[in-house]
């Protein structure tokens, strides 16, 4: 009996490694570097330097745009939690933002109810909303879910538009500004660092979640949902998880908008809404934090760079969409090279094995 | 009494019975193997222990405790694990990866966990991949654990698969034809390796599989079934002898000239 | 009105209803059931098929066609081959590629197609409502009061013939026999020799072009299109399709049916009313999720480990 044949492709799981190619070996080479937790760290204080010193510097309008990327990233990381993390589409993402921000809006302008503790209300709203969406379409498969968070998330702007408390259709105006510790939140500045600091949390919770039992247990969902539960992991339960999550995300930068804005419509939660979030998340590369987060400036700075384009916008994002989807369905974030560490390269196979 | 015991279990899809009526029993620590013709019913029994099937009638009982009506992931946590017949790995995750959800059911820490780590998190995020890493081990792919499980040679995703069943920590183990697809030498180190997992592990296991040769080798009973229904059961040297299975596999002997 | 004649006038205009959702929701049953999608775009191609029957009865305006059913049938049946084709050419080139690709990009991809003709055709009419000019009166027959227009009868009936007519294709001919049989498997009929992709794109032409063929009642109906017709349409067909059991064809036409009187009854019901009616039917959605997720004529699914 012949014993430990386990090194026998080596010989040409080496050969197939010298095909990488010189860009993934760029990519892989900053990796590497950004691993190093020295320069990760400066690399990091630097950027933030940068973004806390940008207000003192830029026109109003560059701030306006600035906080729309940062309420963007917000918003996207939840729906990463939700499509990229889980797997699960998610096309009615518009409506948790419309929870937060009806939430936050109806308590200030009915009770005169104070910003800040609109906000725990805000998320147990959108768990709730998380549970009603979730729960019935848990047990199905996941493209049932695609077209019934479609539907909820037009259900919830008819609803808005037709029941009193959230003012029908001119929606709810006058919404008053908060105070942080006695500093009247009314400049666009103030809601610039309120938004940066929200998108710096939701960077931090999503990385955190990333590598975490709950995170991995995400991943092996999106892999193959019966292998996940005969692992003994409680797909149901976890999946739920992960809409509940993602939906406090986007009710708390919908809270923070509805004081931003002072007024909230209906029409803020169309549908394109929802679409151009998920476009941000595909677009930068699902499951992707750093890749998310590209997405959300891409979507916010381009239809800034390109005004003239007008009309023609969601048609060229539909068309963004379709040919992501067959030539880099990845996104734009490069992967790491199979996210093998450079430890072990040299035994990569690239064979594809049935 | 049995860590596994099967009492008349039906299982019924419309018309068709897969299951029918198969009462037997699995004595704790030892290796024991289910055969049968192709479409006999072997996998869908399988699926009723784990849960995937639910069986209409009869029981299953597992270390004295009813798992007919539990889901799959409650019977994984109790102590049952499996694989696939067709590999079901998780395939763009990497093998540590792949082995680590095994310990899920091991684990509690939840979103408050994950957030925070606090001390026990981090203890139990150590202790998860201090098991990953003693399964990757045991099975022999420690050396491949960064690589994206698609990437890897068909024999050693196999093994990723046991390694990944073994990280649930069973006290059974049921194998869905893991020869399935491997060269002789792998089908040997097969052998070996469910014998380990036994002697070493003290891990019951229960294997279907096609390999006449490799049942016959590990197993210490076997039970044979056909058109849903047990027709045989007994030590390798009974069973090659009982005139039923060598029907239900040959056929009688006036369709032998077809 | 009495009760009975609200009854008769709901349920007219519920079959009527009914009918458009069970020709919608055919197209996506139909292609459900073979390439295991859910083509977001489908409803798109619905209203696509309104903009383009328009367009052809302009064209017949100072003809012989013009101002006539035989005009609007006219128009309609060259409307299905137009948009049929269409449907082809959208699964070739943005389905075809991803067939082994992982389900959520698909997803993704059918929401790029649905994007792209919807934005298209506001791009060109330039986001405005179009008037869809029969030059049909509303002449009609009342029993009671009780008021059922021509255009009523004869949408619903063609309606109905549609579908039967799918039926018959479906349960009679080799096509609709490799059609059932690669929703089955369709690996295995590559095998058998089954020429699956001029099947599968046959699928797509003839699911496209019931959706056109609703798109051309629905703007005869209505008498008016806008871009973005086809959303609610969308998903009230896909709950339709849910209701009849998703991937089975009478399935389609029964939840079709089924839920355009469901719909036409709801609103009857105080503090319901028209403003709630898409709101209603998508409860009804989530009741279904909830209680018969397989719908009415599925049976369960078992998958193969």
């Amino acid at each position: 009996m012949k014993e430990n044949q386990v090194g026998v492709q080596t010989a040409d799981t080496q050969t197939a490694a010298k095909k990488v190619n010189t860009l993934v070996q760029i990519t892989d080479r900053l990796y590497e570097l950004f691993d190093n937790i020295k320069i990760r760290f400066s690399v990091l204080a630097v950027a933030l330097a940068v973004l806390l010193y940008l207000p003192m510097r830029s026109s109003m309008y560059f701030m306006e745009v600035m906080t729309n990327v940062w309420f963007y990233v917000v918003m996207c990381l939840g729906l990463n939690i939700i499509v990229g993390f889980a797997g699960l589409l998610s096309l009615g993402y518009a409506a948790f933002f419309a929870v937060g921000a009806y939430t936050t809006g109806i308590l200030i302008l009915k009770y005169g109810m104070s910003f800040w503790l609109t906000l725990p209300i805000s998320a147990l709203m959108a768990v709730l909303a998380g549970l009603a969406i979730g729960t019935p379409t848990l047990k199905l498969r996941s493209d049932y879910l695609a077209i019934v968070t479609l539907g909820f998330g037009e259900m919830t702007r008819l609803a808005a538009r037709n029941m009193a408390i959230t003012g029908r259709a001119t929606g709810l105006v006058g919404i008053s500004r908060p105070y942080f510790f006695g500093l009247h939140l009314y400049k666009i500045n103030h809601y610039y660092y309120a938004f940066l600091a929200l998108a710096i949390l939701s960077i931090f919770v999503s990385y955190r979640l990333m590598d975490s039992r709950l995170g991995r247990a995400w991943k092996c969902i999106r892999e193959d949902e019966d292998a996940a539960e005969a692992m003994g992991i409680n797909v149901v339960a976890i999946r739920l998880y992960a809409f509940v999550l993602g939906s406090v995300f986007g009710a708390l930068a919908g809270s923070f908008m509805a004081v931003k804005m002072t007024a909230i419509s209906p029409d803020s939660f169309l549908f394109t809404q929802s679409v151009n979030i998920l476009l941000a998340v595909v677009l930068g590369g699902m499951g992707k934090i750093p890749g998310v987060i590209l997405g959300a400036f891409v979507m916010v700075i381009f239809p800034e760079v390109f005004r003239g384009i007008g009309q023609y916008r969601m048609l060229i994002f539909g068309l963004v969409l379709l040919i992501l989807m067959i030539y880099r369905p990845q996104g734009l974030w490069p992967d790491r090279s199979g996210t093998i560490s450079s430890k072990v390269k040299d035994k990569t196979c690239k064979d594809e094995v049935i | 009494m049995f860590l596994l015991d099967i009492k008349d279990l039906t299982l019924r899809f419309g018309g068709i019975v897969p299951v029918n009526k198969v009462s037997f029993g699995i004595e704790e620590g030892s290796i024991e193997s289910l055969i049968g013709p192709n479409g006999a019913g072997k996998t869908s029994l399988f699926n009723c222990l784990t849960g995937f099937y639910k069986a209409q009638e009869g029981d299953i009982l597992f270390q004295g405790q009813s798992v007919m009506k539990l889901k799959p992931h409650k019977i994984t946590e109790l102590g049952m694990a499996r694989t696939f017949q067709n590999l079901r790995l998780f395939k763009n995750l990497t093998v540590m990866e792949n082995i680590m959800s095994g310990m899920h059911c091991r684990a509690s820490a939840g979103l408050a966990g994950a957030v925070f780590r606090p001390p026990s998190q981090r203890a139990e995020e150590k202790r998860i991949k201090e098991v990953a890493i003693e399964c990757m081990d045991f099975v022999g792919i420690l050396d491949k654990k960064n690589m994206i499980a698609k990437n890897l040679p068909y024999g050693d995703q196999r093994r990723v698969e046991w390694a990944r069943a073994l990280a649930t920590q069973p006290k059974l183990l049921l194998l869905d034809e893991p020869a399935a697809g491997l060269n002789y030498d792998e089908k040997m180190q097969l052998v070996e390796l469910i014998k380990r997992i036994r002697d070493e592990l003290k891990i019951t296991v229960f294997l279907i599989e096609h390999d006449m040769g490799l049942v016959m080798k590990v197993s210490e009973k076997i039970f044979v079934i056909d058109y849903g229904m047990k027709i045989a059961e007994g030590t390798a040297q009974e069973v090659q002898n009982n005139p039923r299975v060598i029907e239900a596999y040959l056929g009688k002997e006036e369709d032998k000239a077809v | 009105m009495s009760f009975q004649e609200i009854f008769i006038q709901q349920v007219v205009n519920g079959l009527l209803l009914g009918s458009f959702y069970g020709l919608v929701a055919l197209g996506y049953s139909m292609v459900y059931g073979i390439v295991k999608l859910l083509n977001f775009a489908h409803a798109d191609v619905y209203m696509v098929g309104g903009f383009c029957s328009l367009t052809l009865l302009t064209l017949f305006k100072d003809t012989f066609l013009g101002n006539s059913w035989t005009g609007i049938v006219v128009s309609m049946l060259i409307t299905m081959v137009i948009v049929g084709l269409l449907g082809v050419v959208i699964e070739r080139i943005a389905y075809k590629p991803l067939r082994e690709a992982p389900r959520l990009s698909l997803l993704i991809t059918a929401l790029g197609v649905s994007m792209i003709l919807y934005n298209s055709v506001m791009v060109v009419t330039g986001g405005e409502y179009r008037a869809y000019k029969t030059g049909l009166g509303f002449q009609g027959i009342s029993i009671g009061s009780v008021f059922v227009t021509h255009t009523q009868i004869i949408l619903t009936v063609a309606a109905v013939a549609l579908m039967l007519v799918l039926h018959l294709f479906i349960t009679k001919t080799m096509y609709g026999k490799a059609m059932r049989a690669i929703s089955m498997d369709l690996d295995c009929c590559r095998l058998m020799g089954v020429n699956c992709n001029k099947i599968i794109a046959l699928t797509f032409f003839v699911g496209t072009a019931l959706a056109a063929s609703a798109g051309t009642m629905a703007g005869v109906y209505y008498g008016s299109l806008h871009f973005f017709m086809g959303f609610v349409i969308g998903i009230k067909a896909f709950t339709a399709a849910v209701i009849g059991g998703i991937g089975i064809i009478p399935g389609a036409m029964l939840g079709g049916l089924l839920l355009g009187l469901l719909e036409s009854f709801g609103t009857q019901i105080p503090f319901i009313g028209s403003e709630w009616k898409d709101v209603f039917s998508f409860s009804i959605l989530i009741i279904i999720l909830i209680f018969k997720p397989t719908g009415l004529l599925g049976k369960k699914e078992s998958e193969r480990m």
